[in-house]
């Protein structure tokens, strides 16, 4: 399969030429496959901010492509702009963007600036306040009067407006109770099955990708050292935690019952899986003592 | 992003004798080569300023380019001031180039060039301040020396305090900006192309996002220093003391050397 995005040997170097010059991207290769959710995992300042927003043209890569559908996004002016709708990138804290008088023209921002017609911005605000599971009285409310959680949800509904075809999350649940997490995790879920859109997760909390992501991406300075399905990648258990990262809490507890001497399997991610192999271990184990 | 370029009061940390300097003592130096930029008069003078900048640049390892990209600002008011004092400048005997209204005379070529950089040194100085001295310390350096005001009931610790936190939240608003910009960018907002009106209107989502977030910055803040107990200058003690060293008062004998030496060789 083709994939929907792709870097190619892309380099960012911070402030170049000045005493703060900094690397945050070394030649960086990394594809996203249409309706699949990709996990971005890499602890603070690795360099996975600044890859997404090369993603959707915010910022230039110093060397390097970014491919759209294999076409390089910064081939023409027509073709960034083009790009700033079809990659749709929520911000970490998106809730701090929000000016509009109302949650209904805030949403609207977005698909305004695409220039589609009333009844298309209409229909587009209406179905993205759904997804995120805002009720229809909150449109015509002031979004500075809305909680945190729902605040959130409403600058989540305003990238998802514009229908991407590609939607990059940075830490969508950072400082949200468990409750709201859930919630906005379930809603991305959904906007993915009903557009078959890539969702491209940027996350560490390890917990949240092994539940969400059918492949991980592990950023460390800048390059990227790991990748794989979760599977894959949480089986580096001492490389991830050498890069400050770490394992699911659930993996670890398997590893260590292996270390104890438990025959079971220690690939286990999710609570899910847990439970299975724990059944699948006991009635295999029954004669032990 | 341009924004990120902005060096306007900007501290390049740093190891050099420039950067040990106490700040009263460079904050002083400045005001002594304010001093000697306006009381030269003659292109001698104005050389061996530009020598004296170019060692105390070279010292502080700032370098040029630095510098220079401070000076964009000011690039507009440098030229239109260069231009007026061209064609303005009467002078004695026949002008050397004459189209219409506008003469232009050999003082007026001399003119432009002390002004232009007449400008450029007071600017690359205070610069050099700035990117040597780390905000705090300035402006602990500028309470010190204003201190005797406070006899006078001028508030100099609160405008002090105030200086500071202003200074001390310069970056923060500058990547606070950069980051509501891009994620308004994402969402499709052009700050760049259009009519006046519209690039006016386009500023709208970024300044309501920007203005709420300073003014809860603000109130976060006055919580936090409320609970460290802060209420105002007296009683309070320094962690760190400030102390002439020999340095320093080398530093400034060869301040006042650089006014005498302005002045002596404006003497025609």
């Amino acid at each position: 399969m083709e994939p929907i995005i792709q870097t190619k040997g892309l380099c960012h170097i911070y402030s170049a030429g000045t005493p703060f010059q900094q690397t945050a991207l070394d030649h960086v290769d990394f594809a996203a496959y249409p309706g699949e959710c990709l996990g971005i995992i890499g602890r603070t300042g690795s360099g996975k901010s600044t890859l997404i927003q090369h993603l959707n043209g915010l910022l230039k890569p110093t060397a390097g492509q970014v491919l759209l559908e294999g076409k390089d996004i910064w081939s023409s002016k027509a073709q960034t702009r083009a790009t700033r709708f079809f990659v749709g990138l929520v911000f970490q804290y998106p809730e701090y963007q929000l000016f509009e008088e109302t949650v209904y023209q805030d949403i609207a921002f977005g698909p305004k600036n695409m220039g589609l017609d009333e009844n298309e911005i209409d229909r587009r605000v209406r179905q993205a306040a759904a997804f995120v599971g805002l009720e229809e009285a909150v449109l015509n409310v002031s979004p500075f009067e809305l909680s945190g959680g729902q605040k959130r949800r409403v600058a989540i509904a305003g990238v998802i407006a514009m229908e991407p075809k590609v939607l990059v999350l940075d830490e969508p649940t950072a400082g949200l109770d468990p409750e709201g997490v859930a919630q906005i995790l379930s809603n991305i879920q959904d906007y993915r099955t009903a557009n078959g859109a890539a969702v491209i997760l940027v996350s560490h909390s390890m917990e949240e990708v092994a539940r969400m992501a059918d492949r991980l991406v592990v950023i460390h300075n800048g390059r990227i050292p790991l990748s794989g399905t979760p599977k894959e990648v949480f089986a580096h258990g001492e490389t991830l935690i050498s890069m400050g990262l770490g394992v699911p809490q659930i993996t670890r507890v398997f590893t260590r019952l292996r270390a104890m001497g438990a025959d079971v399997d220690p690939s286990v991610y999710t609570i899910p899986q847990a439970k299975a192999a724990l059944l699948a271990a006991l009635a295999a184990g029954k004669g032990e003592p | 992003m341009a924004l990120r370029d902005i060096t306007l009061g900007q501290y390049f940390p740093g190891d050099t004798p420039i950067h040990r300097l106490d700040p009263r003592t460079k904050i002083l130096l400045v005001v002594l080569f304010i001093t000697a930029v306006l009381l030269a008069k003659t292109a001698a003078a104005y050389l061996f300023l530009l020598a004296v900048l170019a060692v105390v640049v070279f010292l502080s390892k700032v370098g040029m380019k630095a510098l220079i990209r401070g000076m964009r600002p000011v690039l507009m008011i440098v030229t239109i001031t260069g231009l007026l004092n061209l064609f303005y400048t009467p002078g004695e005997g026949e002008p050397l180039v004459q189209v219409w209204i506008f003469r232009i005379y050999m003082e007026g070529i001399f003119a432009t060039i002390f002004m232009v950089l007449r400008i450029a040194l007071l600017i690359s100085c205070t610069f050099l301040l700035t990117y040597t001295t780390s905000p705090i310390l300035l402006t602990d350096g500028l309470e010190k020396l204003l201190g005797p005001l406070k006899r006078l009931k001028v508030p100099v610790h609160e405008l002090a305090m105030m200086m500071s936190i202003a200074l001390r939240f310069i970056p923060n608003l500058i990547e606070e900006t950069d980051k509501i910009m891009s994620a308004q960018k994402a969402r499709g907002a052009d700050f760049d192309t259009g009519g006046l009106m519209d690039k006016a209107k386009a500023l709208v989502p970024l300044l309501v996002p920007l203005f709420i977030s300073a003014f809860r910055r603000a109130d976060e803040l006055a919580v936090a220093m409320e609970c460290r107990c802060y209420h105002g200058g007296e009683g309070r003690t320094r962690l760190r003391q400030l102390r002439f060293q020999p340095a320093d008062w080398l530093a400034l004998c060869l301040g006042l050397l650089l006014c005498i030496g302005s002045w002596a060789l404006s003497i025609r």
